[in-house]
């Protein structure tokens, strides 16, 4: 498993982690992973008619990270974000949110961090058809026992956010879908919660509506800054958004890192047939392609560290020089020349990479 | 594809042995046909083995009487308080003090409660539903029906309440705990629903007496069912995400239920809202049996002593009545919510303020002009001789006609197949539906079948149970051979649909007690009679299912056949029927527990069968032998639904779209 961060990464504190978490669906799943000390291989599995959903699943959520979870249909990643959540209880392993064991948490406990803590947006919406726009965002405030003013005043504030003033008073059915996964977000964040879950929150949208919402997430996230935790089986989408991603299969984790990780590093085959039809010129940063530096490097045009190849590619091009790479504190790290960024837009460098 | 080759295989095989077996069940029978003497005992059920049903259910009934009277008693007095003061405020006054001093307070004026319900159509259903409450309620006043009619809907307002709160609590509990449903609310559904509606009665007589209060019970019980199967559907189809939105959101268990998932499922609860009141409508009058009062008390008078004019004029009344409570409960149903926004009280309860000064002020008017608390009867008109007039007519002019008519089906049709069901072995006919039982559902179906076939015959009431099974069979038979053509042509031209749509609506609206009248008038009592009457009941299913079933088909699949070159005829007969087939089974399968209930109350003009067992029990007050009967019934259907139930759902699986 390749768990490589970029160095910013790392001093992040975690909020929610969980190790060597197993569902296991099916009658005695518990005793079952209790008699096999909490491991299981996929033929003992289906010699017991047992289902591994979730197995043996290890991660660690940074505060402020967008963290993704990719997976095709069936790959377990929709219950593996419950398991984080508890909507199901995992069979067996650990689960610990802001450094407590989540999974010792009693009802009331439980009821209480899902009140302050957590926020979750649904594929399909599930927005309460009874209510007015209003009415659902400020839902989980009046659960909460807060008073009408109040919980209206945080409801328009949250409606302000995802632009959908002057809809407060219609109802989820005379929405579009695009609208009313607007409605699904803001009353998600009308609590504040500390982490964001969003299960496929796009998927049930056309994909021009997707972009635009995708769009619309990456500007909440630079504003609120939340830690979220993102379900997908689009790796586009996931490439877009992510900080991180799991890639998930057949419910294990197959691989975590950065989009640029899994580009340039792909750990399965299962892996690289994804990343195949990525543009890598705008996974890739000017540090994963640079080569060592020259005494000449200091003279050259700089380009950051960071910068996606796309960003300089017509530059360098037009300039035919190689240009020196620099890290945050401004040092020279690498050169990378011309060549190498036409090898990549041509699609040359792909063969190199594997 | 060797595994599906392998199980198909396996079908092909189950399918012969299953064949083999059925058949062999029928040739037993066959054999005991042939030699009725020899094997006797398996032909006609023996005296000598019947078990004592009846005698032990009347102990028991004698024993909840003579020891649960403390009981009976303060729940009657607990009821009749509420009843008592719909009474007098929809229809009889408020009365107080006696002799000299007495004095009374005015009942609700019929031009207030008019107003209302017009309020109330307009609200909920524009003005066209305005103007259907305004005109049926007017019609109710000047046909001079109005005290009757509202007897009848005070029973209604105060049970129905009732119904809806007690049947929302159970749907929690069928919810919430599927083991309690599958092995006791389910099964008690089932035997509620396929109970016939005079099985209601006996009891509530020997408990409570004849009186309103027994009626309402009766009414309570036979129409509390669809609220808890409508409630448990509701919960069930909330979708997955809104439930884990609620745990999400951190409800507490309450809060889930009641802010979530209760108000989610409200189109299915109101779907359940709308039947409970119809049903409920239908119990009320049958329930004049035994003293409910109001517009079935009506009907049976008039139908007792044989007066055309006011049977008919009653019934209409209680059409209206039944055409008016559903559309505005389904107008109810389908209200779209609607932001309130504005403040205050005034804001929000505008339309009540409202509706109650209308009912007030109508009201206090009519202290001053008595015509609007009653219509004189110089504004009144009625019907009652227009209608004898026609039938008279009628049967001056082609009482020959109608009469031949009716000894012809009742010579050459139903009289030989009533000796043919009557002459079925009890022994032969357990096996062959058994088998079948095992052949469509396996052995959990296979036992369920035999014990309540079984029940039948050792319950002594074998052959009133052939004779019901037949006139239920022919009934259900032409309701059919009727219905589905209908609906087929339904299903193929909209202007049918638009035309045939609303008749079948109303004619589901109809209370079964109103089918009898018309018919009677023309064929007088007897087994034709309650044929016809039963189809005209029971095609309704026929003809919706069928039309729905065609209209549902898939567009792809019929864009697949017209790729394929298929004619219209083939499309029809290779396509579009085969698809449609489960849907059509549902139908009949509604058709025949239709039918049955239909059949049961038939026994008013004269069949002889269960019908006509649990008449009798009902006029000399036997539980015992009510009960039974009407449980040997309620297992008639049963064993009808699940058969066919279970021939769907083979159906469906073999094609994958179970």
């Amino acid at each position: 498993m390749n768990t490589k961060m970029p160095d910013a990464e790392i001093q992040r504190p975690v909020k929610l982690s969980c190790r060597n978490l197993w569902k296991v669906f099916g009658a005695n799943a518990a005793e079952f992973m209790r008699a096999h000390g909490g491991e299981a291989t996929t033929a003992e599995l289906d010699e017991a008619s047992l289902v591994g959903a979730v197995r043996n699943t290890t991660l660690e959520i940074r505060e402020g990270e967008i963290f993704i979870v990719m997976g095709l249909s069936g790959s377990g990643k929709s219950t593996l974000v419950r398991c984080l959540s508890r909507l199901i209880e995992p069979t067996t392993g650990e689960l610990t949110f802001n450094g407590k064991d989540l999974l010792k948490a009693s009802e009331a406990e439980l009821i209480d961090i899902r009140r302050h803590k957590m926020g979750m947006v649904f594929q399909h919406f599930a927005l309460l058809p009874h209510l007015t726009v209003l009415e659902n965002v400020a839902f989980p405030l009046s659960i909460q026992g807060i008073g009408k003013a109040e919980r209206e005043a945080r409801a328009h504030k949250m409606i302000d956010l995802v632009s959908l003033n002057g809809r407060e008073h219609h109802f989820p059915s005379e929405l579009s879908g695009g609208q009313q996964q607007r409605v699904g977000i803001a009353r998600s964040l009308a609590v504040e919660p500390e982490i964001w879950f969003l299960d496929e929150p796009f998927s049930a949208l056309d994909p021009l509506i997707r972009r635009e919402m995708q769009t619309e997430l990456m500007r909440l996230q630079s504003v609120l800054k939340k830690t979220v935790v993102f379900i997908t089986h689009d790796f586009d989408e996931a490439i877009r958004l992510a900080d991180r991603i799991a890639i998930m299969k057949d419910g294990e984790i197959i691989q975590i890192g950065t989009p640029e990780d899994l580009v340039s590093n792909p750990a399965t085959d299962y892996v690289a047939e994804f990343t195949a039809d990525v543009n890598r010129a705008k996974v890739l940063s000017a540090r994963t392609l640079m080569g060592a530096p020259t005494n000449k490097s200091n003279g050259l045009e700089k380009v950051a560290a960071k910068a996606k190849i796309a960003s300089f590619a017509a530059a360098i091009v037009d300039s035919s020089k190689p240009f020196a790479v620099i890290g945050d504190d401004g040092e020279v790290m690498g050169e990378i020349s011309p060549g190498t960024v036409i090898d990549l837009l041509s699609g040359k460098e792909r063969g190199a990479g594997r | 594809m060797s595994d599906i080759a392998l199980s198909t295989g396996r079908v092909h095989g189950a399918n012969r042995t299953g064949q083999l077996v059925v058949a062999g069940m029928i040739a037993i029978t066959a054999v005991i046909l042939l030699f009725p003497d020899a094997l006797s005992a398996l032909a006609k059920y023996p005296d000598g083995l019947v078990v004592p049903f009846k005698d032990w259910v009347g102990a028991f009934m004698a024993w909840l009487k003579a020891n649960f009277t403390w009981l009976t008693r303060s729940l009657a007095a607990a009821i009749d308080v509420p009843l008592r003061f719909a009474f007098s405020l929809l229809a009889k006054g408020f009365k107080f003090g006696n002799g000299e001093t007495a004095w009374t307070l005015p009942r609700l004026s019929w031009l207030g409660v008019t107003a209302v319900m017009v309020w109330l159509g307009f609200n909920f259903g524009g003005l066209r539903l305005a103007v259907l409450c305004g005109l049926g309620f007017l019609a109710l006043v000047f046909f001079n029906v109005w005290d009757n009619s509202m007897l009848t809907l005070a029973l209604i307002a105060i049970c129905v309440p009732f119904c809806i709160v007690t049947g929302l609590f159970l749907g929690i509990w069928g919810h919430l705990s599927p083991r309690a449903n599958r092995w006791f609310i389910a099964p008690s559904l089932d035997l509620m629903q396929t109970m016939p509606t005079f099985a209601y009665l006996i009891p509530m007589l020997l408990l409570f007496g004849a009186s309103p209060v027994s009626a309402l019970l009766a009414t309570g019980l036979f129409a509390t069912p669809p609220m808890v199967r409508a409630t448990i559907l509701g919960l069930n189809k909330v979708p997955q995400e809104i439930k884990d939105f609620a745990d999400m959101a951190g409800c507490t268990k309450s809060q889930k239920l009641w802010r979530v998932l209760v108000p989610s499922a409200k189109p299915s609860l109101m779907i359940g809202v709308n039947q409970v009141i119809m049903l409920a409508l239908n119990m009320v009058i049958i329930s004049s049996m035994i003293g409910a009062g109001g517009l079935g008390y009506d009907v049976l008078l008039a139908l007792r002593a044989l007066k055309i004019g006011q049977a008919m004029e009653a019934g209409l009344a209680i059409v209206i009545m039944a055409v008016v409570l559903d559309r505005l409960s389904q107008a109810m149903a389908h209200k779209r919510p609607e932001a309130v926004i504005a403040a205050g009280f005034w804001g929000r309860h505008s339309n009540t303020v409202l509706a109650i000064g209308m009912l007030l002020g109508s009201t206090v008017l009519s202290i001053a002009f008595p015509a609007m608390n009653k219509l004189p009867d110089s504004l009144t008109f009625t019907t009652a001789p227009y209608w004898k007039a026609g039938v008279d007519w009628i049967t001056i002019n082609f009482f020959d006609t109608i009469e031949t008519m009716r000894v012809f089906v009742l010579l050459n049709f139903l009289n030989p197949l009533r000796a043919s069901f009557e002459a079925l072995p009890w022994f032969g006919i357990l096996l062959v539906l058994t088998a079948v039982g095992w052949r469509l559902g396996g052995w959990g179906l296979a036992l369920v079948i035999a014990v309540l076939t079984g029940f039948c015959a050792t319950t002594g009431l074998w052959v009133p149970a052939m004779q019901t099974l037949y006139l239920c069979g022919v009934s259900a038979l032409v309701a059919s051979a009727l219905g589905i053509p209908i609906g087929l042509w339904c299903s193929r031209s909209d202007r049918v649909s638009a035309i045939v749509t609303p008749i079948i609506d109303t004619l589901q609206t109809i209370p079964s007690f109103c089918f009898i009248i018309p018919v009677v008038m023309l064929f007088r009592v007897g087994d034709v009679t309650a044929m016809i009457a039963t189809v005209a009941f029971s095609i309704v299913p026929a003809v919706r299912y069928t039309n729905h079933g065609i209209r549902q088909v898939p567009h792809q699949l019929i864009e697949a056949g017209i790729v394929s070159g298929c004619t219209k005829w083939q499309l029809f007969r290779r396509v579009q029927l085969p698809v449609a087939m489960p849907e059509i089974m549902l139908g009949i399968n509604q058709t025949i527990l239709l039918s049955l209930s239909m059949i049961i109350i038939c026994a008013m003009v004269g069949t002889r069968d269960l019908g006509q067992e649990v008449f009798k029990a009902l006029s000399k007050a036997d539980a015992g032998r009510g009960i039974v009967a009407g449980l040997v019934i309620a297992f008639i259907g049963i064993i009808a639904d699940r058969l066919i139930t279970a021939w769907v759902n083979r159906m469906r699986e073999r094609r994958g779209t179970a």
